[in-house]
Order: structure tokens, then sequence, then C-alpha cells
């Protein structure tokens, strides 16, 4: 019950609201453009760098926690933001270095993960 | 043979269609032409470890059935035309390593069954050949791996893309007192009006289909009225739309007896295949399952069948380059 009380349901409802909002941009640009997916994937990823590098994504996290963060957007956000930490640390070198870094655990676990996910499943063909 | 025109060639020894076969996949068989087909699997990877190994099979399994519906030996068969969709016919050339049969590997894209069936019958109506064997097979998740995306990435289909047929078709041609024959043949020229679209390649094949079309009707001073049927390979909805509209700009008016093989194969409403069916196994599938058998009931007495194809490779596509569609035709007669 504690743990339900805990529960900030104002945040859950952002998050699906802003999760859902850029998953419905991505649904309208495979089915009205020509974008392919991959296409899509590397605009999202590209965008959410712009929009974490000029400081707009963080004050979405603040807003949405996971909904922002998850999407490819978020993935790009945090390239941006390591990339900048860095450079305070480091200097210019910092920007080749800080991005990767603080994605580190999220690129590791998608390689650990979609090794493991080969090992026990097998691509079927599509229903639709 | 004679030559009428400028592509069309009239064959005087046309070559009969002995008998025909069909396999196909888990999707077809939930569409409306699966009582035709020979065989239906329900399993893509029908047993096999890959779906390029079960794509093989398809095709020697198709032939196999072919000749023993013909009651021909694969001694019999002077050559096979054969084709797909992988890069360089591996799944027809695998697929037929172990027959001992003289072979010819076609590239023509979806086209290749018709092109097969072209050059088969110019090998019998030189009278040295006893038998031909033209098949092809094609199969949506090894092309969709080849020419769009792994299906491990579980990218969504855009609502122009057409879905490639899963399965094999093969005709065995002979000299028969009885028909279907085939009696003319109209190769086509390669056609691109610039489409760039991998996803839509209804729109890109539609004129080359229309110039074959009008080729046909032009050399041979017939008029779509003359047959019962004419059938394309796989234009699906989008491309079918777009065939009847241009057709009746150059004074053909064919959308009385015209269909696309991409759309009689599956369900419109239940099986959203979006625009349709499409790849090598398309037009073989549904000409040796449902249009040899309408044509041996009577239901069809005269028929043009003109299978199309996009001329692309992923490479091409990535580098931003048009789709070139090619149509090939041959009249089938009773």
């Amino acid at each position: 019950m504690e743990y339900f009380q805990s529960i900030d349901w104002m945040t859950m409802l952002n998050c699906f609201i802003v999760g859902g909002i850029l998953c419905v941009i991505g649904q309208i640009l495979i089915d009205k453009t020509k974008l392919t997916p991959a296409r899509i994937l590397v605009i999202y990823v590209t965008v959410g760098a712009i929009l974490g590098g000029i400081g707009i994504y963080q004050k979405l996290i603040d807003f949405a926690g996971c909904g922002a963060t998850v999407p490819l957007t978020g993935f790009g956000a945090n390239l941006a933001k390591g990339a900048l930490e860095a450079v305070k640390e480091q200097g210019l070198l910092g920007a080749f270095i800080g991005g990767v870094k603080a994605s580190a655990g999220g690129i590791a676990a998608a390689v650990f993960f979609g090794y493991i996910a080969s090992l026990v499943a097998k691509p079927k063909i599509k229903k639709q | 043979m004679k030559k009428l025109g400028k592509q069309t060639l009239q064959l005087d020894n046309s070559p009969s269609i002995l008998n025909t076969a069909s396999i196909v996949g888990p999707k077809e068989m939930n569409g409306p032409l699966a009582k035709y087909f020979d065989k239906c699997v329900e399993d893509e990877f029908w047993g096999e470890a890959s779906w390029e190994k079960a794509e093989s099979k398809f095709i020697k399994e198709t032939v196999s059935t072919a000749l023993g519906k013909a009651d021909v030996s694969s001694q019999d068969i002077d050559y096979v035309f054969a084709g797909d969709l992988l890069n360089q016919c591996i799944s027809s050339s695998f697929g037929i390593r172990d027959s001992n049969i003289p072979f010819f590997g076609l590239f023509g894209a979806c086209s290749t069954f018709v092109e097969g069936l072209c050059l088969g019958s110019v090998f019998m109506d030189s009278g040295a050949c006893k038998n031909i064997l033209c098949a092809t097979s094609s199969h949506f998740c090894s092309a969709e791996k080849q020419f769009r995306f792994p299906l491990e990435l579980g990218n969504q289909r855009t609502p122009t893309s057409q879905w490639t047929v899963t399965g094999s078709g093969a005709a065995v041609l002979g000299k028969k007192d009885s028909g279907p024959y085939i009696t003319h043949i109209t190769p086509g020229m390669i056609v691109d009006l610039g489409i760039k679209d991998a996803n839509n390649m209804g729109a890109a094949m539609a004129p080359a289909a229309l110039s074959t079309l009008c080729a046909h009707f032009e050399d041979t001073g017939r008029n779509p009225d003359y047959y019962d049927a004419i059938i394309t390979g796989d234009l699906g909805y989008l491309g079918k739309d777009i065939l009847i509209d241009l057709a009746k700009t150059k004074g053909y008016d064919i959308a009385s007896n015209y269909n696309d093989c991409g759309v009689l194969i599956f369900d419109k409403k239940k099986q959203d295949t979006h625009s349709g069916g499409s790849g090598c196994a398309c037009v073989a599938t549904v000409f040796s399952g449902y249009l040899y058998k309408m044509m041996l009931e009577g239901n069809i007495k005269k028929l043009l069948l003109i299978a199309t194809g996009a001329l692309t490779n992923s490479t091409t596509s990535q580098q931003g380059e048009s789709i070139p569609g090619i149509a090939h035709a041959v009249s089938i007669e009773m």
C-alpha cells in the first residue's frame, strides 16, 4: 500500500503522454513521408542531441521522466549532455569522449541483451 | 516462329503447358486462392535452419510436384529456366542443383516466371526439345532481409508496400494435342519514369506493364476484348489502378477483364497486406495454382499473362537511384 501511495501519478501521466506523442510523430513520419525507419531513427537521435545540447530536452525530462529518456531522442540528449560535461572537465577532447561515456551503460546493455535474445529467440514472419 | 511488329514472336509449334504445380507459405494459405495450390506450408522455415534454405526447398518440392503431375521424369526435361529474387539466384540454383537438368538461371525480378515461359517456349518452338521446365520462387522473410530491413529489426511496413509472396510455382512445357498453348510472347522493354520509393513498386512497374501491353496489341493486331482475362504479375492495388488509367489514355479499355495476381492472392480486408502481393512467386503461384485450372475448366480460354518486375537492388535504392520496371507478356490460349 505504501508503495502505491509513493507513486507520483502526475509524473506517470506526463510520462505516458510525452512518450506517446514522440511515438505518434514517428508513426506519422512512417505513414505520410517516404522516410525509411532507419532514417527516422537517426533523425530522432540527432534531434535529441540538438535539443539536449541547447538545454531544452532537460526540461522535457524534468516534466516527463522516462517518457522523455526512453525514446531515441533521450539517447541523443544523453550523448549531448555527456559531451558537454566532459568538455568542462577535459576540454575539447571531452566532446569526443563524453557522449559515449555517458551512454556506455545503454550501449553495452543493448549489445548484451541483443546477444542473449539472439541465442534464445528466432525471428518470425510478420502477421501483417 | 515469326516476328510480329517490334517485340512479339508468334510461335508456330506452340508448346502445351502439360501441367503446373504451386506450393505456398502461411500467409497465402489463409488467402482466397488457398484451395487451388498443391500444398500450403504452415511454417515459414519449412523445418530448415534459414529462410534461404526454406526458399530453396520450396522451389525443389514444387519442381518435383510439377514433374509428378505432368508424369514427366527429370531425365525427360531438356532444360530448366528458373529464377528468384535473392542475390545470384541462389534459391533456384540450390533448389535445382541435385536434379541433373541443364539449368538457366534467370533474373527478371518479379517478371522472371513469364521470362522463363518466353524463353522456354522459343526453345520448344525450335523443335529440338521434348520438355522444358520453368520455375520461380520468393520468400517474404528472405526478400525483406535482402531488399528492405531484416525482420529482427521489427520495422513497420509503409502503406504502399507490397507483401512478397512466400512460395514457388512451376510449369512443364511439352508437346501435346490439347492446350493450354503458349501462342505468342512479347518480351518487354525497360521503362523507368523516375519512381524512387522501394516501397511503391506498383507505381514503378505500371508504366512498364503499359508499354508491353500496348506493344502486344499493336504487334498482334489484337485488342483487349480478344482476351477473356488480362492478368498482370504483381502491380498490387495501386499499380492496378494506375495501369487501368494509363491504358485508357492509350485507347485501351481493360477495366472489365483485367486483374492482378498481387490483388487476387490475398484478402484485402482480412489480411492487411497494405498494397497486395508481389515477388517472383506471386505470378508463378497464381498462374500455376489458379489461372491454369481456370483454363482447364474452360472458364478462361484466352489469357494474356503479363509479369512485371522492378529491376532494382538494395544498393541502387540506398544510392537514391530510380526503379527501372520491366514487363514480359505471354499469350496462352486453349
